[in-house]
C-alpha cells in the first residue's frame, strides 16, 4: 500500500513524523531504529540563542501522560545547522525544524536563518508552548498575533513549507486555525500540550517547578482528536494530528479524522525505537480495515446527519 | 560504542532482600542479558514491564548492579508506583529494556579508590568491585537507615574493606558526616579516588568535602527521567558552568568539581 504523503510541497514517504520536544534532534534514536523509515523528524524547538530551560523538577507521571515544563531548552539554531543538521539524514528523511522566540520578528529571523538550509523540509512554527513566560502560549491564544508571526515566518522562509503548531488552550481552537491560515501557513499541526499541574499533598509543594506544566500522552487524546475535527472544517489548509498517539489505532483515528499525517510524541519514552516501526503497523491495520489506500481512508468518518 | 539497543528480555528472577518494613521493599531482579557487547559499572538500564498498560508510561532507570554472560541483576527499592509494579513481577514476564545508558566511575587500577554508599546507592559497586581488575586497591563505606540486611553489603565486604555505620537518630548524622569528612581527606592526602551514589544530601556532603580537602571525587546522580537517551530533558542538573546539561547522556556519574547540586 503506498504510505506516502504529500501536502503543500512538503513529502514524506510515510505520515508518521516524531513530534517536536520528544524526539530530540533525532540523533539521541538513531541507536534504535533506523531514522529513514520516519516520513519526518520534527527537531526539537529551536530559538536563535541558546536557551537553559526552566529549573528542576521539569516532568511528572500522571495517570496515562505527562507533564513537562522543559521551557525550550536548546542550544540555538546555529548549533543545529553546523553540529546536528549534518549529522542527520536529511536526503532520505524530512526533517522539520521547529521555532521559538519571543516575537513576530524574532520568529522572521529564525526562519530567514533555516530558509537557505536545504537539510530542512520545512518549518515549525511554535506559536502554543505553555512552558516559556515570554511569547509562548500568550501567541497562540491570540488569532492576530498567530496571523501576524504566521506571516513573519512566511515572508523569511523562501520556499519551505510552513507548519503552524496551535495550541488547545482556547476557547476555539478554528478561529486560531483561520488565523494561521489567513497569515500563509502551509499547514498546522495540532495539538501541543494541555495546560495542567500536579501537586504533592505530603510536601505541599507542586511537582513541577514551573508549576504549571504541559500535559500530553495518551490522555489527551480525545481533545487531541476533536481539535482535529475542529479544524479540518474550519480551514482549507492540510492538519497533523497530535496527540497521545501509542498506537496504529491511534494514529489512524487521526488519519479518519482527516488529518494528512500525525506526529508522534510522548510514546517515544514508552520504548526509544516506538515510532520506527508505526507506519508499517498502520498499513498492515489499513489492509486489515479493508481500506484500499491511505488516501481514500482519509477523512472517511461518517458523521451522525 | 556498545549497542544501546532496546530489546525484549524475560524475568528470570525476582527476590525479595533484607526485613524493610519501613521503606517500601528491597528486591533484586534478574534479567536475560540483552546481546549487549559490554557494559560498565556506574551504567544503568531503563526498563519497562510490557505488561503495563498505558497508565503508566515512562520506563525507570536502574544502575545495573552485576551480571554475567546470561543475566544482569538490577537491586531496587519498591518506593513508587513503578517499582511497586515491577517488584511483582515473576519469572517469565517480559520486559522492554534499553541500555546500557550513560558514562560509568572511573576505574584507576592502582589508586586507592574509596567507594562512599548512601543506602541503596551501593547498587552500582557490587558491579564495580566485580569488574575492578585490583580489587584490593578499594574499600567501601556504606551509610544506611534500614537493616543492613537490606543492602549487598555482605557480598562486598566479603571482596574488599568495608565498615557501614547506622542513621537511626540525629546525631548519628553527625557521626557518619566526620567519618565522610575523615575517609574522603585521608584518600585526598594519599591522591585516591573518591567514588559516590546516594541521595542527593549524601552527595553534597561528599561534594563539600571533596572541595574542601581538594579530593578528586566522581557523583552518581539519580534525577527522574522520562526516555533515558537525551531527548527528554527532564533529567538536566547543572554543570560547573551552570549550563543544563542531561543526566542521562551526560552523566550519570560527574566529577564533584564540574557539577553544581
Amino acid at each position: 500500500m503506498d504510505m506516502q504523503v504529500n501536502f503543500g510541497g512538503l513529502s514524506l514517504k510515510n505520515p508518521v513524523m516524531t513530534a517536536s520536544g520528544t524526539f530530540g534532534f533525532g540523533l539521541e534514536f538513531a541507536p534504535y531504529g533506523d531514522l529513514t523509515r520516519l516520513g519526518g523528524i520534527v527537531a526539537k524547538g529551536l530559538s536563535l540563542k541558546p536557551r537553559e530551560g526552566n529549573p528542576m523538577p521539569r516532568i511528572a507521571e500522571t495517570p496515562c501522560g505527562m507533564l513537562n515544563a522543559i521551557g525550550i531548552q536548546n542550544p540555538g539554531v546555529e548549533h543545529f545547522v553546523t553540529k546536528a543538521l549534518p549529522m542527520l539524514p536529511w536526503k532520505d528523511v524530512a526533517v522539520i525544524a521547529n521555532l521559538y522566540a519571543c516575537d513576530a520578528e524574532e520568529f522572521g529571523e529564525l526562519a530567514g536563518v533555516l530558509a537557505g538550509e536545504e537539510g530542512v523540509a520545512a518549518l515549525e512554527v511554535n506559536v502554543s508552548c505553555p512552558n516559556v513566560k515570554e511569547g509562548g502560549i500568550a501567541f497562540g491564544q491570540d488569532p492576530a498575533q498567530i496571523g501576524r508571526v504566521t506571516e513573519a515566518v512566511k515572508k523569511k522562509a523562501g520556499n519551505k513549507h510552513v507548519m503552524v503548531k496551535l495550541s488547545p488552550n482556547v476557547t476555539d481552537i478554528a478561529v486560531c486555525a483561520r488565523a494561521a491560515a489567513e497569515g500563509g501557513a502551509d499547514s498546522l499541526s495540532l495539538i501541543n500540550t494541555l495546560s495542567g499541574m500536579a501537586v504533592d499533598i505530603r510536601n505541599r509543594k507542586p511537582r513541577i517547578a514551573n508549576v504549571i506544566a504541559g500535559l500530553s500522552g495518551p490522555a489527551i487524546k480525545p481533545v487531541a482528536l476533536r481539535c482535529v475535527h475542529q479544524v479540518v472544517h474550519a480551514v482549507d489548509i492540510p492538519v497533523v494530528g497530535i496527540g497521545g498517539i501509542a498506537s496504529a489505532e491511534d494514529a489512524l483515528e487521526f488519519i479518519l479524522v482527516g488529518a494528512q499525517a500525525v506526529q508522534v510524541g510522548t510514546a517515544n519514552f514508552l520504548r526509544p525505537d516506538f515510532a520506527f516501526g508505526l507506519a508499517d503497523e498502520m498499513e498492515a491495520l489499513l489492509a486489515e480495515l479493508g481500506a484500499a489506500s491511505l488516501d481514500e481512508f482519509r477523512g472517511s468518518l461518517q458523521l451522525p446527519i | 560504542m556498545s549497542l544501546r539497543n532496546c530489546r525484549t528480555v524475560k524475568v528470570l528472577n525476582v527476590s525479595p532482600v533484607g526485613q524493610s518494613k519501613t521503606a517500601g521493599e528491597f528486591f533484586e531482579l534478574t534479567l536475560e542479558r540483552p546481546d549487549w557487547d559490554e557494559w560498565k559499572p556506574g551504567q544503568f538500564v531503563m526498563i519497562r514491564p510490557t505488561a503495563w498498560e498505558l497508565d503508566t508510561l515512562w520506563g525507570r532507570p536502574f544502575s545495573i548492579c552485576s551480571g554475567d554472560d546470561a543475566s544482569i541483576t538490577l537491586f531496587i527499592q519498591a518506593v513508587g508506583r513503578g517499582t511497586r509494579r515491577i517488584a511483582a513481577l515473576e519469572p517469565g514476564d517480559k520486559v522492554s529494556i534499553w541500555g546500557p545508558l550513560g558514562n560509568s566511575f572511573a576505574v584507576e587500577p592502582d589508586t586507592p579508590t574509596l567507594l562512599l554508599a548512601g543506602g541503596i546507592g551501593i547498587a552500582p559497586f557490587r558491579g564495580y568491585v566485580e569488574q575492578h581488575p585490583h580489587p584490593e586497591n578499594l574499600s567501601l563505606f556504606l551509610a544506611h537507615r534500614l537493616p543492613l540486611d537490606c543492602y549487598p553489603f555482605e557480598l562486598l565486604s566479603r571482596a574488599v574493606p568495608s565498615r557501614c555505620m547506622l542513621e537511626a537518630k540525629p546525631s548519628d548524622l553527625d557521626c557518619i558526616i566526620e567519618t565522610m569528612r575523615g575517609l574522603i581527606e585521608e584518600y585526598a592526602k594519599k591522591g585516591g579516588l573518591v567514588l559516590s551514589c546516594g541521595p542527593t544530601p549524601f552527595m553534597k556532603t561528599v561534594q563539600r568535602f571533596a572541595k574542601e580537602y581538594g579530593a578528586r571525587a566522581q557523583l552518581s546522580l539519580e534525577n527522574r527521567m522520562a526516555c533515558g537517551v537525551g531527548a527528554c530533558l527532564g533529567c538536566v542538573t547543572k554543570d560547573g558552568e551552570g549550563h543544563h546539561v542531561q543526566v542521562c547522556t551526560r552523566g550519570p556519574v560527574f566529577w564533584a568539581d564540574k557539577v553544581e547540586l
